[in-house]
């Protein structure tokens, strides 16, 4: 086995991890592509796929479950899938968030009072956390159904990695934290505080919001107070579902400064929590074919006149661009090999370079797939 | 064009990873340029602008960084502060520090938000709502990618509604129709000439109808790639690739053809957005019944930067560029 195949061969679950525009996706996607094709029935999660991608993999993006990509799509590509299946979803973040309040609602009036609550309606989005803890909520029902071989989560798109990594918390902060608790505790004091009381808080409070919106408020969280128990629970099981033996998660990264200096401090965070990291991918790498190697640019354009015949204008404009480019590979080089030292010998570490064009379709995705099983 | 000079307010989004705080930073250091006086307002805890300027500032300060050019991160509980502060006097105080209003307030989705954006309007007000502060002509917010930024934006709105009547249902209708007014308030679309974050700035479009009634002011398109060879150029330098003998003039020609692959490449993706653009700009101009001019969204490319980090002369020199937007 070689490449991610052998990162991979204990992971029941795989959480691809990095920050905004390294190419999580299409990594996801080649990777669960590539184990489909040895055999295995895997799904990938995705959250907002390019729709050129959605539509070269047929995904129907009105889901929200995994949907069975056509075999027929990999094997003309020249990825045979054979006995292995692949599937894809992409993720409904409201959706997923309802369902859930749906399942923990104890009985179908609560559900109900709490879907139309207005503050709810109109702010469950912000309540989701974005999409972080939707992801990995769906992850766990997943995980849960237990008919995958291999889950793959591409996990969503922050300017920051480790919002994902703090999203189980945070809304368990949300329901247990001091914020809420004050509002809840004692049976609801504190919310009957707010919300009938007629206390100095209270007259403070309506002052500053208005008096429907804080009606509206308390409603909002006296309906949610019931669901906080299944919350807490559910918190723990997706909290369990990141520590569990067939976990692990792989970084991507691009190789410029900060993607990196993200990708280190994702590593960090994962090993204090001890959770798995199996694996570092570098994207889109700018290679030339002399490597780092100095003194290269001396006196290119003479040389390129003489020994490629060029125009002395074009040799100029060749010279000036591998000037970039070799520039680019030098830096690119430098940054990937302090990735490499900062994660130490045991995370195993492959560079990919830039393939000229970007990868939206399934030959791509094959094309991406060749490098990472490579 | 769009003559930001004019504007209070400039919310520059895009999606995560296109250079947002780089082009706010750019964008605010041209319009000090100008002599106006302008503040970078940061919303995700950074002060990277500060931080290039060699500043590390606390929380919710407004710094001078140079000449007419001032920077600020917004906080949260800052920004709730001065509110209670600025609307309530010690009673505002005595509430700042009761336990269950931070309850509330941590607690109800959206808030954090909508404290975002008070703030931002509020370093655009003249006079500053707050007593003491000194007025700015220009605020460039380097605000949050495209999905959060839009969420962001309609909350004003939001609590007014769910509000109804109330000093948030007033604040929020103040705020949202700023934000509606297009001679006071701009959004700029960052984007790469990419496949995703073309797409997103395509979507934002929508979005940002949706969420203020506006369309992107502009779309800046950074890190666009040099065309330095031409397509006779480049069979030229295709052919010389295959005789090529010494492996130096090798990897030059093959650098050079593959930096025009992914320079055509990009030039393919300004044009989708182009495009793209212009049609939704056209179909919203017909739906809102308006036959105006139909002037179109300006686009600004700025110059890949061929460097390890971008820095202070690296941000001068997108500047440069970016002073056609005011």
């Amino acid at each position: 086995m070689n490449g991610l195949a052998a990162w991979l061969a204990d992971a029941r679950v795989c959480i691809v991890g990095g920050s905004g525009g390294v190419g999580k996706t299409t990594t996801s996607a080649a990777l669960a592509a590539g184990m489909a094709a040895r055999g295995l029935k895997v799904a990938v999660v995705t959250i907002d796929p390019a729709q050129r991608l959605a539509t070269a993999l047929g995904l129907d993006e009105l889901g929200n479950e995994p949907q069975r990509i056509e075999p027929e799509r990999f094997a003309a590509a020249g990825l045979p899938l054979g006995d292995g299946e692949l599937w894809a979803m992409t993720l409904d973040p409201k959706r997923t968030f309802d369902d859930l309040i749906a399942r923990l609602s104890p009985d179908a009036e609560t559900r109900e009072r709490i879907f139309a609550n207005r503050v709810y309606r109109e702010l469950s989005d912000a309540i989701a956390g974005s999409q972080e803890f939707t992801a990995v909520a769906k992850l766990h029902e997943l995980a849960q159904d237990g008919s995958w071989d291999l889950l793959v989560l591409d996990t969503p798109p922050s300017r920051n990695a480790l919002d994902f990594l703090d999203a189980p918390d945070r809304l368990r902060t949300f329901f247990e934290g001091r914020a809420l608790q004050t509002l809840l505790r004692g049976g609801g004091a504190g919310l009957r505080l707010i919300g009938r009381g007629t206390g100095l808080v209270f007259g403070l409070l309506r002052r500053v919001t208005g008096a429907e919106l804080l009606s509206d408020l308390s409603d909002f969280f006296r309906l949610l107070g019931g669901l906080l128990g299944g919350f807490r629970e559910r918190a723990e099981q997706v909290e369990a579902l990141l520590r569990a033996a067939g976990t692990t998660f792989l970084l991507v990264s691009s190789p410029e400064r900060e993607p990196v200096d993200e990708a280190l401090f994702f590593a960090r965070r994962l090993r204090a929590a001890d959770m798995a990291l199996c694996g570092a991918i570098v994207n889109r790498m700018h290679v030339d074919e002399l490597g780092g190697e100095d003194g290269v640019l001396d006196g290119l354009p003479a040389r390129l006149e003489r020994a490629a015949g060029l125009s002395p204008a074009l040799a100029r404009g060749v010279a000036a661009a591998f000037a970039d480019e070799h520039a680019l590979a030098r830096r690119d080089a430098a940054n990937v090999a302090r990735l490499r030292t900062r994660l130490g010998a045991e995370v195993p570490l492959l560079a990919v370079p830039l393939l000229d064009g970007d990868v939206h379709d399934v030959d791509g995705l094959v094309r991406l797939g060749a490098e990472l099983f490579a | 064009m769009p003559a930001f000079a004019n504007k209070r307010l400039v919310f520059v989004t895009g999606k995560g990873g296109v250079g947002k705080s780089t082009v706010a930073v750019a964008l605010a250091i041209a319009a000090a340029r100008r002599g106006l006086r302008t503040i970078v307002a940061e919303l995700s805890g950074q002060a990277r602008a500060a931080e290039a300027f060699g500043i590390k500032p606390p929380c919710g300060e407004e710094v001078r960084l140079a000449e007419h050019l001032h920077a600020t991160s917004v906080g949260v509980d800052e920004a709730l502060e001065e509110y209670l502060h600025e609307r309530a006097g010690r009673v505002g105080d005595l509430l700042t520090a009761s336990r269950a209003f931070h309850a509330f307030t941590g607690a109800t989705p959206g808030m954090r938000e909508l404290m975002t954006i008070g703030k931002t309007w509020e370093l655009a007000q003249d006079p500053r709502r707050i007593s003491g502060r000194r007025p700015y002509d220009l605020v460039v917010v380097d605000a949050f990618a495209t999905g959060h930024a839009l969420g962001a934006l309609r909350t004003p709105a939001t609590f007014a509604e769910i509000a109804r009547v109330g000093p948030i249902a007033h604040q929020g209708r103040t705020i949202d129709a700023t934000l509606r007014d297009p001679a006071q308030t701009a959004v700029v679309a960052v984007t790469l000439p990419e496949e995703m974050p073309v797409a997103e700035t395509l979507a934002l479009h929508g979005g940002l109808r949706e969420a203020i009634g506006q369309e992107p002011a502009a779309a800046v398109v950074n890190a666009c790639l040099p065309e330095r060879l031409g397509p006779r150029q480049a069979r030229t330098v295709a052919d010389a690739l295959e005789a090529a003998q010494d492996r130096v003039t090798h990897a030059a020609l093959r650098s050079a053809l593959s930096q025009q692959a992914r320079a055509s490449a990009q030039r393919a993706q300004v044009e989708r957005l182009v495009d793209g653009l212009a049609r939704r700009s056209a179909e919203a101009r017909q739906a809102a019944g308006d036959g105006g001019s139909p002037a179109g969204i300006p686009l600004l490319e700025l110059p890949y930067v061929f460097a390890e980090a971008l820095d202070l002369p690296a941000l001068e020199g997108l500047a440069d560029r970016l002073e056609a937007l005011l």
